[in-house]
C-alpha cells in the first residue's frame, strides 16, 4: 500500500514500466457526442487504462493504485470506486489505511456521495474497529461545516451498526450551545432521544426533553428549529400536547413579550386544532397583538389567530387563509 | 443552565450566515425598488437569447473544469435539453440525433445509464437520460430506451425493505427510490413488485419536522421531499404521508429572501424553487390545500390519471393523529364551488419568482443559487423548472393557461408548463405517454 501513496498519485501509467502490457482504451464517445468535456491529457490516459484493467476485470495492486489516481482527479465516478471496493476486497488489504486515503480525498469533497458510501463500505467491514474512528472523524467534518447531511447521516448510520451511543446526547448539547440555530443538531437529538438503546425512548425523555426545549425557546423565540423540535416531541401523541400544560405556557410567554409572535400563534394554533380550550388570557394577549383583525368576533380564537398570522407572516398569507378555511369543524363550533 | 441561555443569545455561524445573504438580497430588491419601472421591467426579463445561447454552449463543448462531473454527462444532457425546452426553443436536427446517439452509448447492454460511456448503469443518470430522451421526443429517441433491460436492471436495484439502490452495491436512499419509480412509471413498466413496500420505506424518512430526509432518522431536506412525494403519488399512497406536517414544513421553507431553503434554518437556494416549489404543484394535484377557489370539475384533466396516480385526501386535519378531539373532522377543506378557473397557491408565487429573476438570474445568460454564486447547468435547470411551477401555480392544473398577472415581469417571461411528477415539458410527457401506453 505504500507505493499507493507514493507513485501513485504522480506517475503516469505510460511511464511505468509495469503498464508496458496493457493497451489503453479510449472513451467511447462517437463521432460527435453532446456535452463533451475538454478533458487533460492526463485524465484521458489514466481513464483509458483504467477501463482496460476494469474490463479484465483485472483485480491487482497495480488496478489499486490507477483507481486512486482516478479516484483524484474525479471523486464523483462511482464506477471506479465500485471497482476499487473489488481490488480491496480481492487483494483482502488493510482497511484501517484504506480509511487514511478516503479522509485525505474526503477533506476536499466534503459533499460527495460515493466516498461517503465507500467510508460506510469500508467501515462496515471493520466493524467495532471503525466506531471510535468514524465518530471522530464525523466529529472533524462536523466542525468546519456543522451541517454536512453525508456526514450526519454517516455519523446516524455508525452509531445504529456499530454503536458508540454513550456520549451522543452531550455532543448534541454542546454543538446547540454553540449554534441553536443548528437544525441538524436538533434532528440529530431527536435521533438520539427516539433511537438510543441507552435511553428509555420519546416518552420517557419526553419531560427533560421539553423543559430544554422551551429553554432554546425563550432564548430566541425566532428559532424555528425548537418549535418543531418540540411538535416532534408529542409526535403521534396530541392528546399528550394538548394536556401538557408547558406547551401552552411557553406560549403565552412568548406572546407576552410580543416580539416574535408568529411560531408561539402557529403553535397555539395547533394546540386549539387539537382541542385545547384557551382561557381569557390567552384571547387577550392574541387580541392585543398588531395589527388589529377587526373581522374576526372575538371568541373565535384559531380564526383570529389565522388573521393575525395572515398579517404578521404575510408571505405564508395564502397559507394561514386556507388554515382558517379548513379548521376542525370541532373548534369553529365551540364559539363560547 | 444560565449558561446555555447566554450562549443561545449571542450571534451565532447560523445568524450571521443568514444575515450576510440577507443583506445581500435586500439590497438588489431595494436597487429595484429605486429604478424606473422602465429598468424594473427590464431587471425583471428573462434574458431568453442569453440563456439559450449559455445552455446550447454547454451541449456542444464543456471545459476542463467539468471532469468532476465526468459521470454525470446524461445529468448534463438533462439540465440542459429540460431547460432548452421550458424556453420553449427546438433543438437543431444534428444536435437531437448527437444526443441520442450519445445517450445511448452510455446505455449498459444489461439495462440502464451509467454517467458516461462505459460507466454502470446508475439510478440518477438512468433518470436523467431518460427524461432527456423524453423531452426530445420523437420515435427514434423513445424507441432507444431498452426498456425490457431497464426493467430487468429496476428490478435488480430493488430492495427487500422495498426501497432502491442507486447501483450494483451503491446506496440505498429517497433518491433511488423516486427515480426508479419515475422511470418506471413514464415508460409504462411499474409494476406490482417494483412499487411493493417503497411506500412503508418513504414513509420512515418522513420526519418530525413533516418534510422528507433521504435515510430514515435525518434531517427533513427540499430534494429528498420532492423525490417521496412524488414517488408516494406515483404508488397511489400519498395519504399515507403527514400532509398537514408535509404543508406546514415546506410551506415554512420560503424565507425573507422570497426563495426557498433546502432545510429549516438553512440559506436560501435558487435550486429549491424546483424542490420545495414543485411539491405545491404534487400537492395541488392531490386536490388539498386548495379551497377559496378551487373548482372540481372532473375528469376535464385527470386523463393519465391511472398512471400518474392522483388520490384524494379531502380533510388534512381530519385523520387520527391530527384531530384529536371528537370532533367532526369532515368540515372540509375541499369546497366544490364549480366554474372557477384559478386557485390559489399555498406559497409566494410572485415572491418566488422575484427571487427567481432578479438573485439567480444571472443577465449574461444561465441561474445561481444566490447572488455572489457562479452559474451553472444544474441551477439553470432548477430555476427554470421553478419559474415554470409559479408561472402556473394559479392554473386549476398545467393544461389551462396562466393569467397574466400570474406571470412576473413581461409576459415574454412565459415559459412552458412541466408535468410536476416527472418534470419534463407537459407536452414531451404526454408524447412518452401516450407512445409507451400502445407499444
Amino acid at each position: 500500500m505504500d507505493s499507493d501513496k507514493d507513485e501513485g498519485e504522480t506517475v503516469l501509467p505510460s511511464q511505468r514500466p509495469d503498464f508496458a502490457d496493457v493497451i489503453p482504451i479510449p472513451q467511447d464517445d462517437g463521432p460527435n457526442p453532446v456535452v463533451p468535456i475538454a478533458y487533460k491529457q492526463d485524465f484521458v490516459e489514466i481513464m483509458n487504462y483504467f477501463r482496460a484493467l476494469y474490463l479484465k476485470d483485472e483485480r491487482s495492486p497495480r488496478a489499486l493504485q490507477l483507481t486512486h489516481q482516478a479516484i483524484l482527479l474525479n471523486p464523483g465516478n462511482y464506477t471506479v470506486w465500485h471497482f476499487r471496493r473489488l481490488i480491496l476486497e480481492a487483494l483482502n488489504l488493510d482497511l484501517l489505511e484504506e480509511l487514511d486515503i478516503v479522509e485525505k480525498i474526503a477533506k476536499n469533497n466534503t459533499k460527495n456521495y460515493q466516498i461517503w458510501h465507500h467510508r460506510r463500505w469500508v467501515a462496515e467491514k471493520l466493524g467495532n474497529d471503525a466506531t471510535a474512528r468514524e465518530l471522530q472523524f464525523t466529529r472533524k467534518i462536523l466542525s468546519l461545516d456543522a451541517k454536512n447531511y453525508h456526514a450526519w447521516s454517516h455519523r446516524q448510520w455508525v452509531l445504529q451498526a456499530l454503536g458508540g451511543w454513550e456520549d451522543e446526547l452531550d455532543y448534541c448539547k454542546q454543538l446547540l450551545e454553540e449554534d441553536a440555530f443548528n437544525n441538524s443538531a436538533w434532528n440529530q437529538r431527536y435521533f438520539v432521544i427516539t433511537r438510543s438503546p441507552l435511553l428509555g425512548g420519546l416518552k420517557a425523555m419526553r419531560n427533560s426533553e421539553v423543559n430544554y426545549t422551551i429553554e432554546a425557546i425563550l432564548a430566541n423565540p425566532e428559532n424555528e428549529s425548537p418549535w418543531r423540535y418540540l411538535r416532534g416531541l408529542y409526535k403521534g401523541d396530541s392528546e399528550s400536547l394538548v394536556n401538557d400544560p408547558q406547551v401552552p405556557s411557553v406560549c403565552l410567554k412568548v406572546l407576552s413579550v410580543k416580539d416574535n409572535p408568529v411560531f408561539a400563534l402557529s403553535m397555539l394554533l395547533d394546540l386549539l386544532c387539537h382541542g385545547f380550550r384557551a382561557n381569557q388570557e390567552f384571547r387577550d394577549l392574541v387580541a392585543g397583538l398588531s395589527p388589529s383583525v377587526p373581522d374576526e368576533p372575538d371568541s373565535d380564537l384559531a380564526k383570529t389567530i389565522c388573521s393575525k398570522l395572515e398579517q404578521l407572516d404575510a408571505l405564508r398569507a395564502n397559507y394561514w387563509r386556507w388554515r382558517k378555511s379548513s379548521l376542525p369543524r370541532a373548534i369553529q363550533d365551540s364559539k363560547n | 443552565m444560565a449558561d446555555t441561555a447566554v450562549a443561545q443569545r449571542r450571534t451565532t455561524v447560523s445568524q450571521l450566515d443568514q444575515w450576510m445573504v440577507q443583506d445581500q438580497v435586500f439590497r438588489i430588491y431595494d436597487l429595484f425598488a429605486n429604478v424606473p419601472r422602465a429598468a424594473q421591467t427590464l431587471m425583471l426579463e428573462l434574458q431568453r437569447d442569453n440563456h439559450l445561447e449559455y445552455l446550447t454552449q454547454g451541449l456542444k463543448q464543456l471545459g476542463p473544469s467539468f471532469v468532476v462531473l465526468d459521470a454525470n454527462r446524461p445529468w448534463l444532457c438533462y439540465w440542459i435539453l429540460h431547460s432548452i425546452a421550458l424556453l420553449g426553443e427546438p433543438i437543431d436536427y444534428e444536435l437531437e440525433n448527437n444526443a441520442i446517439d450519445f445517450l445511448n452509448r452510455c446505455q449498459d447492454p444489461n439495462g440502464g445509464y451509467g454517467g458516461g460511456p462505459g460507466q454502470l448503469p446508475h439510478l440518477a443518470t438512468t433518470y436523467a437520460a431518460v427524461n432527456s430522451l423524453v423531452t426530445l421526443g420523437g420515435e427514434e429517441a423513445l424507441l432507444s430506451i431498452n426498456r425490457t433491460k431497464l426493467h430487468t436492471f429496476l428490478k435488480r436495484m430493488k430492495q427487500p425493505n422495498g426501497a432502491f439502490r442507486m447501483h450494483d452495491a451503491g446506496e440505498i436512499d429517497v433518491r433511488a427510490c423516486y427515480t426508479a419509480i419515475s422511470v418506471a412509471s413514464i415508460l409504462n413498466i411499474l409494476d406490482d413488485e417494483l412499487a411493493k413496500d417503497v411506500g412503508n420505506y418513504i414513509l420512515s424518512c418522513q420526519t418530525y419536522e413533516g418534510g422528507i430526509a433521504g435515510e430514515p432518522g435525518s434531517e427533513a431536506h427540499g430534494g429528498y421531499t420532492f423525490c417521496g412525494v412524488a414517488t408516494m403519488m406515483l404508488i397511489n399512497e400519498a395519504n399515507r404521508m403527514d400532509l398537514a406536517g408535509l404543508i406546514n414544513w415546506v410551506v415554512s421553507r420560503q424565507g425573507v429572501e422570497c426563495g426557498f431553503q433546502g432545510r429549516t434554518n438553512k440559506l436560501v437556494d435558487g435550486c429549491y424553487s424546483f424542490w420545495q416549489g414543485g411539491v405545491f404543484a404534487l400537492i395541488k394535484r392531490l386536490h388539498v390545500g386548495v379551497p377559496l377557489t378551487f373548482s372540481d370539475v372532473a375528469g376535464d384533466h385527470d386523463t393519465d390519471s391511472s398512471s400518474e396516480g392522483e388520490d384524494t385526501a379531502e380533510n388534512l386535519y381530519g385523520d387520527d393523529d391530527t384531530c384529536g378531539h371528537g370532533g367532526d373532522c369532515s368540515s372540509s377543506s375541499h369546497t366544490k364551488i364549480v366554474g372557477h378557473p384559478e386557485i390559489e397557491p399555498l406559497f409566494h408565487s410572485m415572491a418566488l419568482q422575484q427571487y427567481i429573476l432578479l438573485c439567480s438570474q444571472v443577465q449574461g445568460g444561465g441561474f445561481r443559487d444566490k447572488p455572489g454564486k457562479a452559474r451553472d447547468y444544474y441551477h439553470t435547470c432548477y430555476c427554470l423548472s421553478g419559474l415554470s411551477i409559479c408561472q402556473y401555480s394559479w392554473s386549476r392544473d398545467e393544461t389551462s393557461a396562466p393569467l397574466p398577472r400570474a406571470v412576473l415581469g413581461p409576459h415574454s417571461n412565459l415559459l412552458e408548463p412541466v408535468h410536476p411528477i416527472y418534470n419534463v415539458v407537459l407536452k414531451q410527457y404526454h408524447q412518452a405517454h401516450e407512445f409507451f401506453s400502445t407499444s
